[in-house]
């Protein structure tokens, strides 16, 4: 055997591999400091997390922009990785940030906190770098069960055990399909890794194929909560502690699209026609349930619950359509969506105190005189989930609906359209009940939580930045979905066995 | 392996798989499913896989199956009379069972050409070398990667099943 055996079969690639080592390590460190730490006193940690993401960022900024294969093809190295690594952590970063104050006050315990923080950090890079199915499922679920437990995390409130249980049936169900749906695949082609994929499922599909492309297909729509698969997602966001709630709707969508969008509009385009009309279905469904459910809601989580689910069908419109510049405007988008959604949650853990969540839109009544501020911030978030210039939501909606304009997918453009003027009146109803009503919640004394300013005002610069002056990230997503498209050099591509 | 012997194995599994849902003590149930597994490993070492057939033998029909007989203990499961069920709940289920003996009949008539193509395998087919070698090149990440999988897992159950002190949350971290 000694001799069949050689260390140059795994084709090394440090690159996307010392950011996603990093974050594990660190991860590992946060749980041993952890148990040392009174669960008040948990910010140390959680400062130890951030400097862990900070490190893990900078070692990303080396992954090529060209295409390289890493470890017999089960990681890609590519700008599209990077894209994603980057914009990971720095989601996760500013989840630390919002998590200083709101962990210790609610008493969760902060080794586990931060640790599965990270250890989630940690799957959702493997998905954004998968080169294998294999990878994208271990992954996925280093990810979801570490989220699972998180939801749970405040073991003393019905709601989020209901929240973590139900996630986690649901997930766990999901996951079955996705798996099942990726031993088809390989049943129908007899590979897993995604670049023997893309030269095998072309032409006429065998039933096989479709059928694993199709429980694919259900087994990400649930970790994006595309309805039809969304039922979860209120009650989970809901009753999930705040940060999390934006973990989830943040970090979880990112990796979840990162891979949907690799699989589908890379390594799948051989058979679009097969998929494209399904996601044009489960577009209009997402769209319009998301939004027309999302007008009935008192509680603002459950209202950005159900609005995280308008914009995965927004996001859908993009993928029907399934060309480069789709892809470009996914990425795009879902960078304005992830600092977006992030200072939207980061102001309600702001309107939070011990005991007293605050989550209702009527808890916001008299902001606007009281804390003009944190009103502010809230209503440009709002601003940017509805669409209006020049925030970072108008410029991914714009790019969004144009790529499916280039394919002639009228009919469902004008539906997301018609969608999105629908969701102005939810979106609004917290601005107006801001600035006229009188009566709401009394906030904690901002300036006793400088980490949670900090997040806000970062999601605020950044959802401003990305639609003011969109040139560069537009650049970078479109360089990232191209480097993604290329071909790996050829002689890496020949040692990949199928 | 011969067609005869095939016949009788699978024959075996899957009256093994049956008992597991007819029988009505839950330790009965076990025993069927430990039968069937047997039966797949032998299987497997019929078709060459003996590594694979010998993990079987010893992870799933030994020790997750020992498990699954501890928690049957410790829950202290009687012979229960099946519940009526609702009716919904059955037709889902039929539906389900239909849509897969649908779908494994598709693939019987429509196999794909990955599956019909006959492949030349190597020598060392199946042994515990040839495994060992794909699973430290083409699957190292994958492996790697399952072990903080499993890392999450036991946080979790930690976590989530600490007992808590009076007042709940209050308590320092790693409190037995």
């Amino acid at each position: 055997m000694t001799n069949t055996f050689s260390l140059a079969a795994i084709t090394f690639d440090w690159r996307p591999i010392v950011p996603l080592l990093i974050v594990a390590l660190g991860a590992i460190i946060v749980l041993l400091a952890g148990v040392k730490v009174d669960d008040r006193e948990s910010e140390g940690l959680g400062w130890l997390s951030l400097l862990t993401i900070a490190i893990a960022f900078c070692t990303a900024l080396a992954i090529p922009g060209n295409q390289q294969i890493s470890f017999g093809g089960a990681l890609v190295a590519d700008g599209y990785t990077a894209f994603f690594y980057l914009t990971i952590l720095f989601a996760a970063a500013i989840i630390v940030l919002m998590s200083l104050d709101y962990v210790a006050e609610e008493g969760l315990p902060g080794g586990e906190y931060y640790s599965l923080v990270l250890f989630a950090t940690a799957g959702m890079m493997l998905m954004a770098a998968a080169g294998d199915l294999i990878i994208v499922f271990i992954g996925l679920e280093t990810m979801s069960i570490s989220v699972y437990i998180l939801a749970g995390l405040a073991r003393t409130s019905p709601r989020s055990n209901e929240a973590s249980l139900k996630y986690f049936l649901l997930g766990a169900f999901s996951t079955g399909f996705l798996l099942y749906g990726i031993a088809l695949i390989y049943g129908a082609t007899g590979t897993i890794k995604l670049h023997a994929l893309s030269t095998l499922a072309t032409g006429v599909p065998a039933p096989m194929l479709l059928i694993g492309v199709g429980m694919l297909l259900i087994g990400f729509g649930f970790k994006i909560a595309a309805v039809p698969f969304h039922m979860w997602t209120p009650d989970v966001y809901e009753g999930a502690p705040t940060s999390i709630t934006a973990f989830m709707a943040v970090g979880v969508k990112l990796a979840a699209f990162a891979a949907f969008v690799r699989v589908f509009l890379v390594h799948l385009l051989g058979v679009q026609t097969d998929w494209s009309m399904v996601l044009w279905v489960l577009a209009v469904l997402t769209m319009t349930t998301g939004n027309i459910v999302a007008l009935m809601q008192t509680n603002l989580k459950r209202m950005l619950a159900y609005s995280a689910i308008a914009h995965a069908g927004y996001i859908l419109v993009a993928m029907t359509a399934g060309t480069s510049i789709a892809g470009a405007a996914v990425l795009y988008y879902l960078l304005g969506y992830a600092f977006t959604n992030l200072g939207a949650f980061a102001v309600i853990i702001a309107l939070s105190r011990r005991g007293h969540p605050h989550e209702l839109i009527s808890d916001l009544r008299g902001l606007g005189t009281r804390e003009p501020a944190l009103a502010a911030a809230m209503a440009i978030m709002l601003f940017s989930l509805t669409g209006i210039p020049p925030l970072a939501g108008f410029v991914g909606k714009f790019s969004v609906f144009s790529a499916a304009l280039n394919q002639g997918y009228v009919a469902l453009v004008v539906i997301a359209v018609v969608n999105s003027v629908v969701s102005a009146y939810y979106y609004l109803r917290p601005v107006v009940a801001m600035y006229t009503d009188e009566g709401g919640a009394e906030v904690v004394a901002l300036s006793s939580r400088p980490a949670l300013i900090a997040a806000i005002a970062i999601a605020v610069i950044a959802t401003i930045a990305i639609g003011v002056y969109p040139q560069p990230y537009m650049n970078a997503s479109t360089s990232a979905f191209a480097s993604a498209l290329s071909k790996p050099p050829l002689a890496t591509t020949a040692s990949l066995r199928p | 392996m011969p067609l005869w012997l095939f016949i009788f194995l699978a024959a075996l599994a899957i009256i093994g798989a049956a008992g597991v849902v007819l029988q009505r003590h839950p330790v009965h149930s076990l025993l069927s499913l430990v039968m069937t597994l047997v039966v797949i490993a032998v299987l497997f070492i019929g078709l060459g896989a003996a590594t694979v057939g010998f993990l079987q033998m010893i992870v799933y029909a030994g020790a997750i199956m020992v498990l699954f007989l501890f928690v049957i203990w410790l829950l202290n499961l009687q012979s229960q009379p099946l519940e009526p069920g609702h009716l919904a709940l059955k037709f889902l289920g039929s539906l389900g069972s239909a849509a897969l003996i649908a779908e494994l009949l598709l693939f019987v008539v429509h196999p794909p050409p990955a599956i019909t193509q006959n492949r030349a395998v190597a020598m060392d087919f199946g042994s515990i070398g040839r495994l060992a070698q794909s699973l430290f090149t083409d699957y190292l990440i994958a492996f790697e990667a399952t072990s903080v999988l499993l890392l999450v897992g036991v946080i979790g159950g930690v976590a989530l099943a600490r007992r808590t002190t009076a007042g709940g949350g209050g308590a320092p971290g790693g409190t037995p």
